[in-house]
């Protein structure tokens, strides 16, 4: 039951990736192939970005709405203490109880920076800035 | 007592027969070698065969809630419709943009796509048809699965599109903000098993499923589950980040032929995806029902193949996400975050805490009755 796992344990997965890489390089030259026995057209009006019919105003690479950086930061925060939860997952029952208490005093800590960054507004995604 | 039935129309059968057949006549080299090329055509096959059997689905079940008929020109019912889309899709013209970041434009479908497939190999499809499975599989099929995200995010970004740019970044925030719900379920039921690995989690379950073992507590995560993996994939109300009617077609807005396609069959096998982790991890995965004590009963429902199963109850929880697709109407940006952020996590979390306590003190179904299960 209890089996250690060694690093070649986990070659399947780099097989699988090769097999995934290998499929996509294949379908796209096999598909380049057929493709190029065809003549390419070549417009400026085609190869220009698509905007619903009318001329490009400006460029895409605008300042964009600083909430969605936000959230990315938060998630790193918060996936991180997620990730410590998992060996605590799989092994609490060898701990029991004192184990159990012991993590409390992390998810206090976790549920702290919640209310912190709730309170912060940092999670009113609708309010107005002044 | 695992009482072991004749089970005739099992694939493992085939698979043990070649092995041994391939174990015998060759070296130990050659025959790993020739398994391992086996394995990968089959799963390749698999992948591209499910997505067109989902996309014929998805438009005949579509067509069925809104009351249109879908699909029925080519072939009998339009069987042959999503093959006629595919070879269509190959032919056509990949064309380059001028002003997009050339490199990263044409990188971005291989992120997608290798991150799903890479994930495709974790599911356990039936008895001996797993391919990847060792002692992390629930955290290995967390990780990977979000590798699709820099995918889109370079989509975004790399076309130059403005339609592109805001769907990458709503779908970035939404995926990265759900992926926390996702984690937080599979946890509480890695709690409830206390194991990682598919294999055993599934064996765990062959009297009683995750979903009735941990009953309040895993039924709340199930249906956590359920709303953030639709979240992650994009779909039904959450599918803000393609929303046609203001965006075109979100991040692949300029994609097009075969990098379209990537997209399209990432998308529609990353919900396959989450359908038969959500059926391994809480429906008991290709366990056939099973009552402790009722032989024959047990023995008629294993006659009955395990990727039968695997496949039936995947089924089901994709037609229930077609159905919450049709049935309501989608959400605004900080409506999806709200939801997220201020209710589930929290959720989430007293749930994760309810479950640990509900295994110490032994209130589980299997805890309870231990005769019965």
């Amino acid at each position: 039951m209890n089996r250690v796992y060694i690093a070649s344990d986990y070659e399947p997965v780099l097989i699988q990736f090769f097999v995934a890489l290998s499929f996509v390089v294949i379908v796209m030259v096999v598909t380049h192939l057929i493709i190029s026995t065809r003549k390419r057209v070549r417009t400026l009006k085609k190869e220009e970005n698509f905007e619903c019919g009318i001329d490009i105003q400006g460029n895409a690479r605008f300042p964009f709405s600083i909430k969605y950086f936000l959230i990315a930061i938060l998630f790193v925060l918060f996936d991180v203490e997620v990730i410590f939860f998992y060996p605590w997952a799989v092994n609490f029952r060898d701990t029991d109880w004192s184990g159990f208490l012991d993590m409390m005093l992390f998810v206090l800590i976790f549920v702290f920076g919640f209310f912190y960054i709730y309170k912060k507004g940092a999670l009113d995604w609708n309010k107005e800035q002044e | 007592m695992v009482l072991n039935y004749s089970q005739p129309l099992e694939i493992s059968n085939l698979t043990s027969w070649l092995d041994s057949t391939l174990r015998g006549n060759l070296s130990e080299f050659w025959a790993l070698l020739i398994e391992f090329v086996l394995v990968a055509v089959v799963l390749l096959t698999a992948y591209a065969v499910i997505a067109l059997i989902l996309i014929y689905a998805e438009r005949k079940i579509t067509a069925f809630f809104q009351a249109r008929y879908g699909p029925n020109r080519v072939g009998k019912w339009g069987l042959l419709q999503s093959v006629a889309d595919m070879v269509k899709i190959l032919l056509k013209e990949i064309v380059r943009i001028n002003r997009s970041d050339r490199f990263l434009f044409f990188a971005a479908p291989f992120f997608m796509i290798i991150a799903s497939m890479l994930t495709f190999g974790a599911i356990a499809f039936g008895k001996g048809l797993h391919a990847i499975d060792f002692n992390i599989g629930v955290l290995y099929v967390t990780a990977v699965s979000s590798l699709g995200i820099i995918g889109v995010l370079l989509a975004g970004w790399s076309s130059n599109n403005k339609y592109s740019m805001i769907g990458a970044m709503r779908s970035g925030a939404q995926f990265v903000s759900y992926e926390l719900s996702a984690g937080f379920a599979l946890m509480t039921i890695v709690v409830l098993a206390g194991t990682m690995q598919f294999s055993t989690m599934i064996e765990g379950q062959r009297y009683c499923w995750n979903i009735f073992n941990g009953h309040i507590s895993s039924i709340i995560a199930f249906v956590i589950y359920l709303i953030s993996g639709h979240a992650e994939t994009n779909r039904g109300p959450f599918d803000l980040p393609e929303a046609e009617s203001e965006l075109t077609a979100g991040y692949h807005t300029e994609y097009s032929g075969l990098q379209f396609g990537f997209y399209y069959l990432a998308e529609y096998l990353n919900m396959f995806i989450i359908a038969s982790i959500a059926t391994t991890v809480f429906l008991g995965g290709y366990m056939p029902i099973q009552v402790h004590g009722w032989d024959g009963f047990n023995q008629i429902m294993a006659y009955i193949p395990t990727y039968v199963w695997f496949f039936g109850k995947t089924a089901v929880l994709i037609f229930l996400s077609l159905w919450v697709r049709w049935s309501f109407p989608r959400l605004r940006i900080d409506q999806l975050l709200n939801l997220e952020w201020k209710y589930l996590l929290p959720i989430n979390l007293v749930n994760l805490l309810l479950m640990v306590i509900l295994v110490l003190t032994g209130f589980t179904l299997t805890g309870l009755f231990p005769g019965l299960f």
